[in-house]
């Protein structure tokens, strides 16, 4: 039924992506589709890599180790924003649309009052996407 | 509606979705990005913020502005008298400085390190010419030139307080226009003078800080933060107090800059909507400035939440485009020929005078020297670490040849251009009219600077269109500076994090928008100008060691 999961991840925080991962992982083995790790990361340096080339390099080994582990196919779309902390929505949802998903998996937090007026990126994303989305609490 | 987001979507995605770049010379450090933050939880707000930075730093701010509310009787004078100490007795320092600034940026610009490119050799421009070169102006100097364009060369050309320019012969003497010759004479000293503090001096400090930024972070891998400069220089103890110190300074100067810019912004509008519209002393009431700066920061708040390419990006280039149609208008239907004609020859003047204007030592022109030139280069310097910041933030994928020549020469060119047609027209206008011309009126008689602009559109055809688009400029300059400056307050508290949450942005934005209404309410906004002023000094030297660390920075990189 799916042909393409795409997975949002922050590597950055990936010990708080162990539940919506799992998920990813067991409907990309069931449908026998292609898990695709997409990542959002700036152009200035960060925690996680110094250049765009480290963090696209560790976005690639983190999908490869990923499909080896569960025997998927995988990849990693590393995409670079002028802003992050505003842009991460529109530019995910450029990347499902060009990369050709058709289930989104991805972490999200808990219902707050705060949603109402400002949304998570999973709200948006499943708002906005073509794809099906899966919101992992 | 949803085909337009989709393309909206695309062209985002298109543009971000790009390959990755090239090799530069990473610096190696333990230090890891953010390891210094906490991130604590404000109600539903999580913060990312720097530990002491963020701390000391608000702290300072808020303090400050209570001992200037409570004392301003006593911290006014004494910061006014800093400021006058500074600039009249450390003048020579800051002119060599300045001059220092630009032979090394020139130096740089002509020598083989020019090629190396911001973000590695393979590294594609983050922005277009347009988009770029729009928040370039937007964020260096697009409001100075609309409260100075007019005002600088007319009261250059008839000053009755003897601080014209290398203390040359006047235009207009006691109301009494002088012979053709003298005047000539007098007028290209003034545009001179004016272009002098307007060109390559003004915009070298800003690429000396932007272009040390930009290669510490792209090519080197250190934090987007103003300490990472002096990496070469400290080594591993910038990541201590040295850099902690460095970094609340460069805070304090971008947030006090940009408090003061916004309230005497926000009077020099009120000032413009009265005259323009009628009202009769809207000017003396702050109750209608501090809607003004209410206004101005919620139209930042939405510019802040559409992010760097919907908010600021965009709002320069509306400017951009405006700020032509009101040059090309003051061109078209003022003094046209004579415009066209002078801009060579105000060139020229500068150019000639350049050594003169520029030189230390000796002179007597100290009305000119040192209350004009020592404290705009304490201001240009005060405001490098926002400006530079900013910049540095979207001038990624530049070699330094293209960044040197479109942040220091083509600036130079724009400023030459706007100062001839601006204040060209406003000294058509004195010589034509003399004492009944209202720039006259505005700059001489009755010394009011926030309506020299206003006088001389008034005496153009449609002057109530164009003076609205004066208005309109003003405002979203002050917007794009408000949007701009917070981003680079929330950068440097985030310890080089750019992708810390939005709510810390609008904290700044809303946070300086308090600040200016609290000092235009309670006075001070003066003592406030006066202490950010006095910030210039040490950063002078600082970035004088930032032209040592650039340089070896640059010389280490892959060409």
């Amino acid at each position: 039924m799916y042909r393409k999961v795409i997975f949002p991840v922050d590597l950055t925080h990936i010990d708080q992506l162990t539940r919506a991962l799992q998920t990813a992982i067991d409907l990309a083995l069931h449908y026998k589709a292609e898990i695709c790790f997409v990542g959002v990361s700036g152009t200035a340096p960060s925690a996680l890599a110094r250049t765009p080339q480290e963090y696209e390099s560790k976005l690639a080994g983190f999908a490869d180790e990923q499909g080896k582990a569960h025997g998927l196919k995988s990849s990693a779309k590393a995409c670079i924003s002028h802003d992050p902390s505003i842009d991460t929505d529109k530019t995910l949802l450029a990347a499902i649309a060009e990369l050709g998903g058709d289930l989104v998996v991805m972490q999200t937090h808990t219902p707050q009052a705060l949603d109402y007026i400002w949304a998570g990126h999973g709200d948006t994303i499943a708002v906005h996407s073509k794809a099906s989305v899966f919101l992992v609490r | 509606m949803a085909n337009h987001d989709e393309d909206a979507i695309q062209d985002a995605g298109e543009e971000a979705l790009r390959e990755p770049e090239g090799a530069s010379e990473i610096i190696e450090t333990d230090y890891e990005i953010g390891q210094d933050n906490i991130t604590p939880k404000i109600g539903p707000f999580g913060l990312d913020i720097h530990n002491p930075v963020f701390a000391i730093s608000g702290i300072v701010v808020v303090a400050f502005v209570i001992v200037t509310l409570a004392f301003q009787d006593q911290v006014g004078p004494a910061l006014g008298a800093m400021r006058a100490f500074l600039t009249s007795s450390f003048d020579w320092f800051f002119l060599m400085a300045g001059n220092i600034f630009v032979l090394v940026c020139l130096g740089i610009l002509v020598s083989p390190l020019g090629k190396v490119r911001i973000g590695g050799v393979d590294a594609t421009p983050d922005y277009s010419y347009l988009g770029w070169f729009s928040m370039l102006f937007a964020a260096g100097m697009g409001i100075g030139l609309m409260f100075f364009g007019v005002l600088e060369p007319a009261y250059y050309f008839a000053t009755p307080w003897g601080d014209q320019p290398l203390s040359r012969d006047l235009g207009i003497v006691d109301g009494v226009l002088m012979d053709p010759a003298a005047v000539e004479a007098a007028r290209l000293t003034a545009m001179a003078g004016t272009i002098y503090h307007w060109g390559l001096h003004p915009w070298a400090i800003y690429a000396v800080v932007a272009l040390s930024l930009a290669l510490f972070a792209y090519n080197k891998g250190l934090p987007l933060t103003v300490r990472s400069i002096f990496y070469p220089i400290f080594g591993e103890r910038i990541w201590g107090w040295p850099g902690h110190i460095i970094d609340i300074l460069a805070v304090f100067a971008t947030l006090f800059g940009l408090a003061t810019s916004l309230g005497f912004g926000a009077q020099q509008a009120s000032a413009g909507i009265g005259y323009v519209f009628g009202i009769e002393g809207i000017n003396d009431t702050v109750t209608f400035s501090v809607i003004l700066i209410a206004g101005i920061t919620g139209l930042a708040l939405i510019s802040v939440l559409r992010g760097l390419d919907g908010g600021v990006k965009r709002l320069s280039e509306l400017n951009m485009i405006l700020a032509i149609i009101l040059l090309c208008f003051v061109i078209i239907v003022g003094p046209t020929m004579l415009l066209v004609s002078q801009f060579f020859g105000n060139v020229g003047a500068y150019f000639s005078e350049i050594f003169a204007l520029s030189n230390p030592i000796g002179r007597d022109d100290d009305g000119y020297r040192q209350g004009w030139t020592a404290f705009y280069w304490a201001w240009w310097i005060s405001w490098s670490p926002f400006v530079g910041m900013f910049i540095a933030r979207v001038s990624r994928g530049r070699t330094v040849r293209e960044f040197l020549t479109c942040v220091l020469l083509i600036p130079t060119i724009v400023s030459a251009i706007w100062m001839t047609a601006f204040g060209g027209t406003a000294i058509d206008q004195m010589i034509n009219h003399v004492t009944d011309s209202a720039v006259f009126g505005f700059v001489i008689d009755s010394y009011v600077p926030e309506l020299s602009l206003f006088g001389m559109l008034s005496e153009l055809p449609l002057a109530s269109i164009t003076s609205v688009v004066g208005i309109v400029l003003v405002i979203v300059f002050f917007v794009t500076s408000s949007d701009s400056g917070s981003l680079v307050i929330d950068t440097i508290t985030a310890g080089g994090k750019i992708n810390a949450p939005v709510s810390q942005r609008i904290f700044w934005v809303i946070f300086e928008g308090l600040v200016a209404a609290a000092l235009l309410l309670g006075g001070g906004l003066v003592a406030l100008q006066a202490a950010s002023v006095s910030t210039g000094l040490p950063f002078a030297i600082v970035l004088l060691f930032a032209c040592y660390a650039l340089v070896k920075g640059l010389m280490d990189e892959p060409r």
